[in-house]
């Protein structure tokens, strides 16, 4: 409720992309604030003194090429990679780095999974109801539901498209489907800011089309970033965009801006650094992302 | 159209099921066998009822298991500990009772002279039968709290129980001063003043482990209708989604294995005035290897499941050895790799007319090709 009342205040202060990443701000107007990060596996450095930010209401994309650590900061950033060093600071309050992940998501953290993540043998509604019940108490939910809750749900389900599938066993849905339901089940939850791990891949283009218009409208009243190996739907659907190399930034600014950046062009187009792609060779839509940053 | 669809959907997500055939499975069936059971005892001679009485206390501990290996994924391999604790705090009652709160006779063998202080309390039965579910479930909360909030899950878990069984087995042999040792405790005259044999006391003791299997139903059935079992079911889909969606796993599963352990103390409890004995052979390895064989073959993730299976799986056990005692424990094994490879949903699954699936190896077209090719008479 809290998060409601923030987020509209900070949507008249700041509207949606048009004051893209870049430009001068203050603290208060950050919603997640990443200083001075560093994580590394097994001595190889992922994240190297990453300085990273985003503003209220803000929809950012983050692209890069393979390694550049994209998924690594989503991870930092809900708790399930601890960093070596730096802060994350989240809603002008705590530093995450110290709190785990499900403390994470009670904060307002919400994470769509690169692969669907939903409860296959519970029906749609359900999945949602779960999902809607995360501050309950234990004693809570021996209850049932109550019919706000239910209503809650029902309308959850409209936004995502779903509501005629309902009652169905999620584990039938398509795999579109389940991305969808997945969002749904962040949705209820009216998180501040949403992590979205490649949400479009292994979409068709119909559901990719629909997913774009669905995260635009759920960008508008909320802070949203996409993480995005599909160059065409970031093109389409981005505003501001991030890139990451070898755990750096090494872009940032709109879209058409990042673009003509002789650095990234360069990042993309690879100069010795194996298992790097072109633009030209980034996946597909519908084909599946296997190696992960 | 739409519309009256989702409402649908809505309204029977909300109430449950409203199919027909889902209302049978969930109340019809276990009518059915409440009713069998409540009957047994006038046709049945009492050798069979005390048998039936016991495999009822194998009923409870198998439900206990299913709630956690069935609904919430977790397989423990050491449910026989916690049955056993539930089973010694009533016989360390029981033979209080017997010895009139003086020292036993098997402290009187191994040297003791005095009551050892832990076992006093236990002569008073508002003590020593709420024991038999709070010391069982607070052994598997401490450990299941350890093991989970470590995320220690699948196979990993089911070694760490089963070396509990091995563990608690040998310290209760070990301990013979204290726990009757390897002989476990025995030799019960009464129980509340009634005589422990007698056919009635035993026909009692019946009825009232099937008002608790009956109650047990009731919680696990309220329990799994319940967000808290709908959240033990996303557990065993996606643990990941469950704490990515906000809640502590291990606290969850905690709670639910305690309570798990604390139900299969109970069933020990009413397990130790029936049989009239309970020793360290009830929890170790091999007994906690037979419930979820229980489970198994019954059907997990269905509350009738765990009774039926650890009815009949008994009643066969005990059926073939009497009549095949040297080879019985052969067909016990082939029932198990039956669940596993042709019935994976159990009993209840193949009544259920799912979960029937034909193995590879079993190669039952190729068979039936070479029969109609060399078999005279055989078509297809």
């Amino acid at each position: 409720m809290i998060g409601r009342r923030a987020r509209g205040v900070f949507r008249a202060a700041s509207p949606n992309g048009s004051n893209g990443a870049g430009g001068k701000s203050t603290a208060d107007d950050l919603i997640l604030s990443v200083e001075q990060l560093t994580i590394s596996f097994d001595g190889f450095t992922v994240l190297n003194e990453l300085d990273f930010s985003m503003k209220y209401g803000e929809m950012r994309f983050l692209i890069g090429p393979n390694g550049a650590g994209k998924t690594t900061l989503i991870d930092a950033i809900t708790g399930k990679s601890k960093p070596d060093r730096g802060r994350i600071v989240f809603d002008g309050a705590a530093d995450l780095t110290r709190q785990q992940e499900h403390q994470l998501v009670k904060l307002g953290i919400g994470r769509k999974f690169q692969t669907p993540s939903i409860f296959g043998s519970l029906t749609v509604y359900q999945n949602v109801e779960v999902a809607l019940g995360f501050r309950s108490r234990i004693t809570g939910l021996l209850g049932g539901t109550r019919r706000r809750d239910s209503d809650r749900i029902m309308a959850t389900l409209e936004e995502v498209g779903l509501a005629p599938r309902a009652g169905d066993v999620a584990g039938a849905l398509s795999h579109g489907e389940k991305q969808w339901l997945e969002i749904g089940m962040l949705l209820v939850q009216e998180p501040k800011l949403l992590l979205m791990d490649e949400p479009v891949a292994g979409m068709t283009r119909r559901e990719r089309e629909r997913t774009g218009e669905l995260l635009q409208s759920i960008g508008s009243t909320r802070s949203v970033l996409v993480v995005e190996h599909d160059m065409e739907f970031v093109r389409r659907f981005a505003e501001t965009v991030t890139v990451l190399h070898l755990g750096r930034v090494l872009s940032e600014g709109t879209k058409e801006t990042v673009q003509q950046d002789p650095e990234v062009i360069r990042a993309y187009l690879g100069h010795g650094v194996s298992g790097q792609r072109t633009v030209a060779e980034a996946p597909r839509p519908g084909q599946k992302e296997t190696v992960r940053a | 159209m739409a519309t009256r669809i989702f409402i649908f959907n809505a309204v029977r997500t909300v109430t449950g099921p409203a199919r027909l055939g889902e209302l049978a499975a969930a109340w019809v069936m276990p009518a059915l066998v409440l009713a069998i059971l409540l009957a047994a005892p006038l046709v049945l001679s009492d050798f069979r009822v005390a048998l039936l009485g016991k495999f009822l206390t194998f009923a409870i501990l198998a439900m206990s298991l299913n709630l956690i290996w069935g609904y919430a994924g977790m397989l423990s391999l050491g449910h026989g500990v916690f049955f056993g604790l539930g089973g010694y705090a009533m016989a360390m009652f029981l033979k209080l009772e017997s010895a009139q709160g003086k020292l036993t006779d098997f402290m009187f063998w191994s040297g003791l002279t005095e009551l050892p202080i832990f076992w006093a309390p236990f002569q008073y039965a508002w003590f020593a039968i709420p024991m038999t579910f709070i010391v069982p479930a607070a052994l598997a909360g401490g450990l299941g709290y350890l093991v989970f909030r470590s995320r220690i899950t699948g196979v990993y878990f089911a070694l760490i129980t089963q070396a509990l069984a091995l563990i608690v087995s040998i310290l209760f042999i070990g301990q013979q001063p204290y726990t009757g040792g390897t002989n476990g405790i025995t030799n019960y005259t009464t129980i509340f003043g009634f005589p422990i044999n007698s056919p009635s006391t035993q026909v009692f003791l019946y009825y009232a482990t099937l008002a608790v299997l009956a109650l047990t139903y009731l919680l696990c059935a309220w329990l799994i209708a319940s967000r808290f079992g709908r959240l033990l079911v996303a557990m065993r889909d996606d643990e990941n989604r469950v704490r990515f969606s906000g809640y502590n796993p291990a606290i969850l599963k905690t709670i639910v294995f305690a309570l798990s352990g604390g139900i299969a103390g109970i069933a020990g409890a009413l397990f130790t005035p029936q049989v009239g004995i309970i020793s360290p052979t009830m929890m170790g390895i091999v007994p906690s290897i037979e419930i979820a064989i229980w489970v198994a073959v019954g059907g997990r993730g269905v509350l009738l499941g765990a009774i039926v299976g650890a009815i009949l799986v008994n009643g066969a056990k005990s059926g073939l050895s009497e009549s095949f005692p040297a080879v019985w424990q052969y067909f016990l094994g082939l029932l198990f790799i039956g669940a596993v490879l042709v019935f994976p949903a159990g009993i209840m699954g193949l009544l259920r007319g799912e979960g029937w699936r034909r193995p590879e190896w079993l190669a039952v077209e190729q068979l039936r090709a070479l029969a109609t090719r060399f078999i005279p008479g055989v078509s297809r």
